[in-house]
């Protein structure tokens, strides 16, 4: 029988043949839930969520405050004084994401999306080597035939999977988000989007603030649907500013209260007496809670000696 | 995929004259890395401890800020590097023109040639080469800010018609008077938002280092700044009279996450700091210096590493002129 005879309503009709259902016998086996096309139930939810893998940021204390490291599907911010290591953070996750499968990564490719001119290519260099040579020191042991994949633990050939897009405007900026979306239906390997930073050109080339709002609640809104129809982590670097509050100066992070509410996580990097300490500021699924961590020549790693303990706030 | 220009692709014209015009290509890293191996990313300073902190020299296509107290040797530095800058590659140099924008009027032609003859004496015995070198230097004196803003909107010209590869603007926070307004209600406006931005995208534009100085102010007590889900300071031997007074760098946090390396001058127990404080590329590490006739020049060339608040405090301690 073609759905074009059945006695219902022209509009339900209308979306049924626009969906590609022509005859009765198509309809025959498809779910109430399939047929709304995008809604799913809470219980699907969970079961992808624990298949989901996190990449992983390089520090054990990190990845446990995060449940295990940066959630895909989710925009997570990272903020922070000038000189914690926000952009160390940044190139740390490029290179991380592109650990292979068989050493417990996502074997994917990263875009690095720089505002500031801070990527330091050198620096990158320096942190896939050094990732390349903890994945072969955990790893000597085991007897399996690591052979193929050790080809590709060469540092230039993570330098080749990080996609790099300099960026000198916020208009720039926008026409980059605009043109990952026809980049990542041809890149399909592409895990992680890295911002650094998403305020610089936000916080220099706008005197309208009404207008900022509108303009970065659009961006953030793009960013998020890049996320998830693509399946992969957004994580977007963010400077701070001081705010009075409460009778006095603090710190918080820029671009207003309005983008406070853009991003799913929120994690602060900020100083300890002299460790550096990163915060879980906002999350669904997570408590808040600090650990330390340590920027070295190999990249973000544990903190040394004497702070190791997670503290809950 | 990812070689292809985007200019090749099928843009709206509007998309792909923007991003032609900013030479934004869908680079892969490892191309930036070979472009970089190529074309030699970095102006050396002659400071080996320093050079090999910063993984070669003051990088290009990035800002590098230098920030001190008065009279501790910043000034001396830009001219040594624009000397440098001006020197033919087979010294080290980058054979090539230098904006140097000066707001205080301390260029002096006379002690660049003096550092030129100390450091290079076999290229400035030569009569004819000290004038050329000299000659590729070009000062401008802006008085206000608005005319520097001028200089630097009609500087586009004079690097696409002369060989620029350095441009030095020294100092930057002589143009802002007064502090930078703390306003209690809703955000501010950063005066130099606008040379911030412009720099940086001609330093990326042409591939050049560019480097600013900037001043000190002494640091009040409501400025430890802390985030709200720290709490108050619980410490109150803090807050106890501090011996030293403490200075942290002008221009305001703004523009502190705007440069990309920041290289702090210092003075303390009795000698002189070169700090990095900010870098992408290294960790914080101190080197004790000396300014002479030479221009300046390093104690150690291995650095003290530096770690915490340490990092952007600056200190003027036992920095007496006189003492020399």
């Amino acid at each position: 029988m073609e759905i074009a005879n059945l006695p219902i309503p022209p509009s339900q009709r209308a979306k049924l043949l626009a969906a590609g259902y022509t005859t009765f016998s198509s309809l025959s086996s498809i779910s109430p839930s399939q047929l709304s096309r995008g809604a799913q139930t809470a219980w699907d939810m969970l079961s992808e969520e624990q298949m989901q893998k996190h990449i992983t940021t390089g520090c054990e204390d990190l990845d446990a405050i995060l449940g295990g490291g940066i959630h895909c599907k989710e925009v997570t911010e990272v903020g922070g004084v000038p000189g914690i290591g926000k952009t160390q953070f940044g190139i740390q996750l490029a290179i991380n994401v592109q650990i292979p499968v068989a050493y417990g990564g996502h074997g994917g490719k990263a875009v690095y999306i720089d505002t500031e001119g801070s990527f330091m290519v050198e620096r990158a260099y320096q942190i896939a080597e050094g990732c390349v040579s903890d994945i072969l020191d955990s790893f000597t042991d085991h007897n399996r035939d690591f052979s193929a994949c050790q080809d590709k633990l060469q540092p230039n050939s993570f330098l080749a999977n990080i996609f790099y897009f300099r960026v000198c405007s916020y208009t720039e900026q926008i026409a980059v988000i605009n043109y990952l979306e026809n980049f990542l239906t041809e890149q399909k390997d592409v895990k992680i989007i890295i911002i650094d930073s998403v305020t610089f050109h936000f916080r220099q080339d706008f005197d309208d603030l009404a207008l900022r709002t509108r303009v970065l609640g659009g961006m953030s809104l793009k960013l998020m649907k890049l996320a998830k129809t693509h399946n992969l982590a957004v994580v977007l670097l963010n400077q701070v500013t001081t705010k009075f509050t409460e009778g006095s100066f603090q710190l918080t992070l820029a671009l207003g209260d309005s983008w406070s509410h853009s991003c799913t996580n929120r994690v602060i990097l900020y100083w300890n007496g002299n460790d550096r300490y990163a915060y879980i500021d906002k999350s669904p699924s997570l408590p808040s809670a600090s650990a330390p961590f340590s920027v070295t020549g190999k990249g973000i790693r544990n903190a040394t000696s004497h702070c190791k303990r997670v503290r809950m706030m | 995929m990812a070689n292809k220009l985007i200019c090749q692709m099928g843009l709206p014209s509007s998309m792909a004259k923007i991003f032609a015009a900013r030479n934004i290509t869908t680079a892969k890293a490892l191309a930036l890395m070979e472009d970089r191996v190529r074309s030699g990313g970095h102006l050396p300073t002659s400071l080996r401890g320093l050079d090999e902190a910063l993984c070669g020299g003051i990088p290009v296509g990035a800002l590098t800020e230098l920030v001190g107290p008065s009279g501790i040797g910043k000034t001396q530095f830009c001219l040594k590097l624009s000397l440098l800058a001006t020197l033919p590659a087979c010294y080290g140099g980058l054979n090539g023109r230098v904006i140097y924008i000066d707001t205080e009027s301390k260029f002096s032609s006379r002690r660049m040639i003096e550092i030129g003859e100390n450091s290079f004496p076999q290229i400035f015995q030569s009569e004819g080469l000290a004038q050329k070198m000299a000659g590729r230097i070009i000062v401008i004196r802006p008085t206000s800010l608005s005319d520097f803003t001028q200089s630097l909107q009609q500087m586009k010209l004079t690097l696409l018609q002369n060989e620029v590869k350095l441009i030095i603007v020294d100092s930057m926070a002589a143009l802002i008077s007064g502090d930078i307004e703390r306003s209690t209600t809703g955000p501010r406006q950063h005066p130099l938002r606008w040379p911030l931005s412009f720099l940086k995208s001609i330093a990326e534009f042409s591939q050049i280092p560019v480097v600013v100085t900037n001043q000190v102010r002494s640091q009040s007590n409501d400025e430890s700044l802390r985030y709200p889900f720290q709490g108050q300071t619980n410490d109150t031997c803090e807050n106890t009279v501090r011996l030293e007074s403490h200075l942290i760098a002008a221009l305001g946090i703004q523009w502190a996450h705007g440069v990309n390396i920041r290289l702090v001058f210092e003075a303390h127990s009795g000698h002189r700091f070169i700090k990095v404080a900010k870098s992408p590329l290294s960790r914080a590490v101190a080197f004790p210096f000396i300014v002479e006739s030479s221009g300046i020049s390093l104690l150690s060339d291995e650095g003290t590493d530096v770690s915490g608040p340490e990092i952007s405090r600056i200190h003027c301690q036992g920095h007496n002129i006189f003492a020399q």
